[in-house]
């Protein structure tokens, strides 16, 4: 294998794990021989060969994907031949949309952005952007167009017709997609593609933030839920197994000596109560959070049966019981958070959260479901509207139950700025900062009693 | 036992296996490296279709262990058949004790499970592990040992490594989370859901006599559906499942009525017959 080869693979390697994808020097190497048995004139068997030795698991495909596009591009440079305009462009778009050809898809992907989407003034171009090139090509305002155009063709009669602009719309985000990592690789060209690797790639869905979560990546999210319930219920499983083995009771097996002459033949071995632990959830459902607690709601409710007994309670300044809308089976995760706000009276006089309220008001209507064996997980950012943070309540909170834990999307260093009351609970409990799943599942696992 | 990619694609479809490009590619590569390989993805999509069409172009003999809860050594590699032990023992009443020790922890009295017998074999093998997540965690210990070294180690006869390596294919729903042990020994393989296209094929080929047309039909309802986020997508056996309905159903085409009269053969739970009903313009399912 040559050095160059090696180094290239060896790069690929450290950006995917810059990125949390675990790889080990064995699989490198596995890599390395599976590109001299594959070699390199065929891209597609490459990349799938590459994924094939480097990835363990189906999420981190995506971010494979991307970072493979930049160590590994289609082509160099730009293309050969003259952009055509944007009115060409779009005629030719159309009509590839139409006959859903991949291979012209992706050609065009390439002048589009060579045409469109350059910024700047030095020659060729400073950078090139995708939102550019979709903004000024606007691919979505075709969908009538094809629509029409194939039926014209008399192509599509019957039953099948009713699904054509959904699979129209289909091909319209594949094509996004393509122009998005177009431009990522041309820039990755001109700035260095370890530094376009570092940054501009998506991270895999349990990286996202929550807080700053777009409507699709939510939906991404919400598919991380039952692989990562499972993952946690797995966990849980062994340690219970574990924990019931128990650890040896030294008072006892030296009692028990005695009838031996102070020789301790048998270890006594702690009991454990073999008790589920109980679950409070407190979470808040209001806007700037709500992504985080939906998704916090949905994890606890996947692992339903590993406690005892979970009741979930909801807020934004008033709170309520929602844990009807959390039985196993019932909720759709979709709607969860929409059923919840029309459900529950979440509200008094105005919209935005009120912690101090609300934990008043738990403390005062559902003060009983806080007892010895109860673990409670507060949700949300701690940021009051400049109203009392009401740290009595918590206090009393944290008197009746087992443990009490904060998990606080936002970035530690955020808190206590502006209205944000997290130092001062932080005092009384304790505040995790957890902003995307994957922080979320090492928690849960670590905090949640055996 | 293959000379390229393109050598496996084609010598599966003879089998009558479509694989995509990702399949052939990670089976050639399984076969060059001589690693397991570990196929994950939905029910139905052909992961355990694919080891018996690997064995059949190999011409190599399958041995299938089928994990369950519970699944241990004596039913994955191998046990000492007590009855035949009794038997010999009790049949030799006057020969000394060393003897028939080590007469009855003999080969003869060895039941081989399907690991060691993959491991025994010296013909071309196919190991498939079927449905390893069910297993126990424990159960993965064992493989461990077993495909990073293709040894067993049995106490009484010491260890047997294999003269010839067997295929090995581990298949998985993500049941449970493999141990990432076991998955840095295996390539890893994701099947999903087929393009459009490679879809339409093995329609036609598993389902002979129907109309292009109307495969073509099914294949698109197919693609909307799992689109929609259902509980329970609809995957290929589903799809072959339904273009059979149709063409028992003696439908030419896709109209309203027969998709929503055979709705239930694709979707599994009512909840997602309604989703997509609604979503479909179907009144009243």
């Amino acid at each position: 294998m040559s050095a160059d080869v090696a180094d290239r693979l060896v790069a690929f390697v450290a950006a995917l794990r810059a990125h949390g994808v675990r790889v080990g020097t064995g699989e490198t190497v596995d890599a390395a021989e599976a590109t001299a048995a594959l070699g390199f004139a065929d891209r597609g068997l490459l990349r799938e060969g590459l994924a094939a030795t480097l990835l363990h698991s189906t999420d981190q495909r995506r971010l494979f994907d991307t970072v493979f596009d930049l160590y590994f591009p289609r082509g160099v440079g730009a293309p050969q031949d003259e952009p055509g305009d944007r009115d060409d462009l779009r005629d030719r778009l159309a009509a590839a949309l139409a006959a859903g050809d991949e291979a012209v898809l992706a050609r065009l992907a390439i002048e589009a952005v060579d045409g469109l989407g350059g910024y700047g003034s030095s020659p060729g171009a400073e950078g090139w952007s995708s939102y550019q090139t979709l903004e000024r090509l606007r691919p979505q305002t075709l969908l009538a167009r094809v629509r029409d155009d194939i039926r014209s063709r008399g192509g599509d009669v019957g039953f099948a017709d009713r699904l054509l602009e959904d699979e129209i719309r289909r091909r319209i985000e594949a094509f996004r997609a393509l122009v998005a990592q177009e431009a990522r690789r041309r820039v990755a060209e001109r700035r260095g593609r370890d530094e376009i690797a570092r940054r501009a790639v998506a991270p895999t869905a349990d990286r996202v933030d929550f807080l700053y979560a777009g409507k699709d990546r939510l939906a991404e999210l919400r598919r991380t839920v039952q692989p990562l319930a499972r993952r946690l219920a797995t966990r849980m499983a062994a340690r219970r197994r574990r924990a019931s083995r128990g650890t040896i009771d030294l008072r006892r097996t030296l009692r028990g000596s005695l009838s031996t002459g102070g020789v301790p033949m048998r270890p006594v071995l702690r009991r454990r109560r073999p008790a589920r632990p109980e679950l409070v959830l407190l979470c808040d459902v209001s806007g700037s959070v709500s992504g985080f607690s939906d998704f916090t709601m949905l994890l606890v409710q996947a692992l339903h049966d590993q406690f005892g007994k979970v009741r979930a309670f909801a807020f934004v300044n008033r709170i309520d019981e929602v844990t009807g809308l959390l039985q196993h089976g019932a909720a759709d995760p979709e709607g969860l958070g929409a059923r919840i706000r029309a459900e529950a009276r979440l509200t008094g006089y105005h919209g935005s959260s009120d912690y101090g309220v609300a934990l008043g008001e738990f403390v005062e209507r559902y003060g009983a479901a806080v007892g010895p064996r109860t673990t409670v997980f507060v949700l949300g950012d701690a940021r009051t509207n400049m109203s009392d943070p009401n740290t009595a309540a918590l206090r009393q909170i944290s008197e009746q139950a087992r443990h009490v834990h904060w998990l606080n999307p936002e970035p530690r260093p955020q808190w206590g700025t502006g209205d944000s009351a997290a130092p001062e609970y932080a005092e009384l409990v304790a505040m995790h900062e957890c902003r995307n799943a994957h922080q979320l599942g090492v928690l849960v696992g670590r905090l949640l009693p055996v | 036992m293959f000379t390229s990619v393109d050598d496996v694609s084609a010598r599966l479809a003879e089998s009558g296996y479509l694989a995509s490009p990702a399949v052939a590619t990670t089976v050639f590569l399984a076969d060059r490296l001589g690693k397991p390989l570990l196929v994950e993805g939905p029910a139905g999509v052909g992961k355990t279709e694919l080891a018996k069409a690997v064995a059949e172009v190999a011409g190599a003999r399958l041995i299938r262990l089928q994990c369950y809860e519970g699944v241990d050594e004596s039913r994955a590699l191998y046990e000492w058949n007590h009855a035949k032990q009794l038997l010999r023992i009790s049949a030799g009443r006057d020969e000394t004790w060393d003897e028939t020790r080590t007469d009855i922890f003999s080969e003869e009295f060895l039941l081989p499970r399907p690991l060691l017998t993959a491991i025994r074999g010296d013909e071309p093998t196919v190991l498939l592990i079927d449905e390893t997540d069910k297993a126990d965690v424990e159960m993965e210990g064992l493989l461990l040992e077993v495909l990073s070294d293709f040894q067993v180690t049995v106490p009484e006869l010491g260890t047997i490594t294999a003269t010839r390596r067997p295929f090995v294919v581990l298949t998985s729903n993500a049941g449970r989370e493999l141990s990432e042990a076991l998955r840095r020994r295996c390539l890893f393989l994701h099947i999903g859901f087929p393009e459009e296209e490679l879809e339409r094929q093995i329609v036609r080929l598993r389902v002979p006599g129907i109309d292009a047309a109307l495969a073509e039909s099914v294949v698109r309802v197919v693609g909307a559906l799992r689109a929609m986020d259902l509980r329970k997508a609809p995957s290929v056996a589903e799809t072959i499942d339904w273009a059979r309905t149709l063409l028992a159903l003696g439908a030419t085409t896709l109209d309203e009525r027969v998709v929503r009269d055979s709705l239930g053969v694709i979707l599994k739970h009512q909840d997602d017959v309604l989703k997509a009903g609604a979503k479909l313009d179907l009144d009243a399912v």
